[in-house]
């Protein structure tokens, strides 16, 4: 074994190569700055890469996800277990945590739901009176979200609602059949629905010559091959590259971050898979962008005599205050009145069409925080496992309690003529809403250093605490009511049934939501926050962190817009201190 | 729990059961099957490709648990007025693919097609495959509706599930099984929303 020293000076060094990371590097790289890129993963670009538009039998599984958590079109590489690079449990916990070691991370096979946080989202203490407030305001991060907004693209409609900000839009796509149908029960619960709100191009992005429009597929979580969708891979990334400032080391597996004496930070130690030896680079200012819990990990890991608890970690907040989305409700059901429906290509797009912003928002409730609602339905290319599942399955489960065409009901299960018709009659029927809640940031839901364990490179892995509140919990028992209000109010046929207090009401695990924020957070006092208001760390002013580590609390609105707009501000701010001479 | 969680679970409602006994048995080579499909690496990862490529050389049904397969798979799905069977659409190579990528159905379905065979012999005095189509009907229909089925039927009912929902993901993820449910998608196109005629037939209309 080697250990490698590469005796170039970076700028900059980031590492990871996702929202976070590939923002910052966006930005850098095109204001002249000399930027390397470290990502653990392979490169990865959509437009070679992409499964897209593949058929279910051109997989030898059809889809099915036996080396893929989402199926085997789906584009991320890694999933909820990495062989060699496991994570570890404390107290009964069972943190799922899902990682994408590939260029771009999981913004490759990600929703594409891009939501803005409100002014009340960033006074979490003030307005809900749990959590901490935010370092920042709306209106500080709101000019960043605009400037998002335009250099990638997002499709929404114009509401003016107090807490879901409108941003600059693109035409929402409509509704699929099953979707109306839901939509029309969920308004009748009195629930607003709106257009859903995702970063895939329903029409030319001004400006941008790389990018294609949508061409509808429905499939954006493999990833697309003309960049219709954000990808940091695609949007972010590859056209950082081109500007010739920014290079990516792909296979680079960090191990720590180095400082020297005088405690700033001075490079980047990693292993380069690709021939397993140590290699070591050497940067002005380090960006640390590896997703929320590798980021906390890395900083851990980074101990030093100036920094003997970690980087960044005089607070000893690192680690601390992790929280993922609340999932729950499951309203997944069979809607009858679609029996036999038309067919017609309504794959639309890979992202929402409709859903449901909080609508409770101020009102007194058992619970704090607020849930969105997110709507789906639609005839989707038959496969197995993936995200798009067959409604099959259910079929010799649900087709004895059914009338037939000729009104008649018949014995469940079966085979032959009648239960193959009984498959076709069924398809396209499935339709339901998902429901996404905000969780409130504890300083005892947290990730560490397990003592005891290192992975196949010999770096010491994390270990979880995590447990849901009272308050998550009784925001669950709020989700599967409205939930099942919603199935009962079109008819449907429930495919869950409800959960009791025993399994949380239906509650997902923590980390199932993949949204999980906070380890690395922003605040105003250094006693208690690694970071200050510009994502740079309190203890080390050349290390700044630019992923969703850094939020101080959660919304109920997907994170990766905020973690773009708060990235791309962290870099004009460190373009700024360079021009100062500060940093 | 999310759509695809949802689905999954409720596909694992016939897989719970493991059926006992049964558990030596050769792993005799079966009659030569057609290539599996061509594995393109573009996209894949390394260990993905050499674990398709492993899976490809190797052969789980012997050639009798592979003619009865056949044999069931085109009971559950039949040739129809609208499309082939399960075996027209290659539903038992399928089946013999993901026992290999999914090893958790393995047992079950040997231990099932054997004591489908002993449950014939016990009848009928031969295997299934030997059976007339009325006598391979009749112990098929003891098996295929769960809530009906007698109590000594369990482990068949059991078995039968997992073949028929095998059966039905291998034909509907099919070429002709695809364009027998009337998929229009993955095309490029321009979605405008649902057919107003359509809305209108369903009364959705604004």
């Amino acid at each position: 074994m080697q250990l490698i020293k590469n005796a170039t000076v970076y700028d900059v060094v980031i590492i990871g190569s996702g929202a976070g990371g590939g923002m910052a590097g966006y930005v850098l790289a095109n204001a002249g700055i000399k930027v390397l890129m470290l990502e653990a993963g392979p490169f990865f670009d959509p437009a070679k890469d992409s499964q897209q538009l593949k058929w279910s039998y051109q997989s030898p599984r059809r889809g099915g996800n036996a080396t893929r958590p989402m199926g085997d079109f789906d584009a991320a590489f890694g999933g909820w277990q990495i062989d060699g690079e496991p994570y570890t449990q404390k107290d009964g916990s069972d943190f799922q945590w899902f990682r994408s070691r590939m260029l771009g991370g999981r913004t490759n096979h990600w929703a594409r739901i891009s939501l803005r946080m409100g002014p009340r989202d960033f006074k979490c203490r003030a307005a809900y009176g749990v959590g901490d407030d935010w370092p920042i305001s709306y209106e500080e991060i709101s000019p960043y979200y605009d400037k998002v907004d335009r250099l990638i693209g997002v499709y929404g409609s114009m509401e003016g609602l107090p807490n879901d900000p409108d941003g600059i839009f693109l035409p929402p796509p409509p509704p699929r059949l099953g979707e109306h149908f839901v939509r029309k029960a969920i308004t009748a619960q009195g629930i607003k629905v709106i257009a859903g709100r995702g970063s895939v191009l329903t029409a030319p992005l001004p400006g941008n010559t790389d990018r294609q429009p949508c061409f509808y597929c429905g499939q954006c979580n493999r990833s697309c091959k003309i960049y219709g969708d954000f990808s940091s891979s695609s949007c972010l990334v590859i056209p950082a590259i081109k500007t010739g400032n920014l290079t990516v080391t792909s296979n680079a597996n960090v191990r720590e971050i180095l400082t020297g004496d005088d405690g700033l930070a001075s490079g980047v130690s990693y292993i380069n898979k690709n021939d397993g030896q140590e290699y070591q680079v050497r940067a002005k200012t380090v960006i640390l962008a590896a997703s929320t819990c590798e980021s906390a990990r890395i900083l851990l890991n980074s101990k030093s005599t100036r920094h003997p608890n970690g980087l960044a970690n005089s607070s000893n907040a690192v680690g601390k205050y992790l929280h993922d989305s609340t999932q729950g409700g499951a309203g997944v059901a069979v809607l009858p009145q679609l029996f036999d429906r038309p067919r017609f290509n309504e794959d639309g797009v890979g992202s929402l069409h409709l859903y449901s912003p909080w609508w409770l928002d101020g009102k007194k409730l058992p619970f704090s925080r607020g849930y969105h609602l997110e709507i789906f339905g639609g005839m989707w290319m038959p496969g197995y496992g993936g995200y798009f599942g067959f409604e099959g399955a259910v079929v010799p489960y649900l087709n004895g309690f059914i009338p037939g065409r000729d009104g008649k009901m018949k014995q469940g299960g079966g085979f032959g003529a009648s239960l193959k018709d009984d498959y076709r009659r069924f398809y396209g029927s499935i339709a339901g809403l998902g429901c996404h809640g905000a969780s409130t940031a504890r300083e005892d839901n947290y990730c560490e250093i397990d003592p005891n364990v290192v992975d196949k490179y010999g770096i010491p892995v994390l270990r979880f605490r995590y447990k849901w509140s009272s308050d998550d919990i009784a925001q669950a028992k709020h989700m599967q009511e409205t939930a099942q209000a919603v199935v009962k109010a079109m008819g449907g046929i429930p495919l869950v049934q409800p959960q009791g207090p025993e399994t949380n009401y239906g509650l997902d695990k923590p980390g199932k939501g993949i949204h999980e924020v906070g380890t690395v957070r922003m605040g105003d006092d250094p006693k208690k926050a690694p970071l200050n208001k510009w994502g740079q760390a309190n203890d080390c002013k050349n290390l700044f962190v630019t992923d969703g580590s850094v939020f101080t609390q959660q919304s109920e609105k997907n994170p990766t817009w905020t973690i773009l707009a708060l990235s791309m501000r962290t870099a004009e701010y460190l373009i700024d201190q360079r021009l100062k001479h500060n940093i | 729990m999310n759509r695809r969680e949802t689905l999954k679970t409720l596909g694992a409602i016939s897989a719970g059961a493991v059926l006992g006994g049964c558990t030596s048995h050769p792993d005799t080579p079966a009659a030569a099957s057609p290539a599996g499909p061509i594995i393109d690496p573009t996209g894949r990862q390394d260990f993905e490709v050499a674990r398709d490529k492993a899976m490809a050389g190797q052969q789980y049904f012997d050639a009798h648990e592979k003619a009865t397969i056949t044999v069931l798979a085109d009971i559950i799905i039949p040739k129809d007025d609208h499309s082939g069977s399960a075996s027209d659409a290659g539903v038992p190579d399928f089946i013999e693919f993901i026992v290999k990528d999914e090893p958790q159905h393995q047992l079950p379905m040997r231990g099932g097609l054997r004591w489908l065979d002993m449950e014939c012999l016990d009848r009928y005095e031969k295997d299934f495959v030997s059976c007339t189509p009325q006598q391979q009907g009749a112990v098929v229909s003891d098996i295929a509706y769960p809530a009906q089925a007698k109590a000594g039927m369990q482990a068949g009912v059991t078995f039968f599930n997992k073949m028929r929902d095998l059966t039905a993901i291998g034909f509907f993820t099919s070429k002709i099984g695809i364009a027998d449910l009337g998929y229009k998608g993955n095309t490029p196109g321009k979605w405008e929303g649902v057919p107003p005629d359509i809305l209108k037939k369903y009364g959705l209309q604004d």
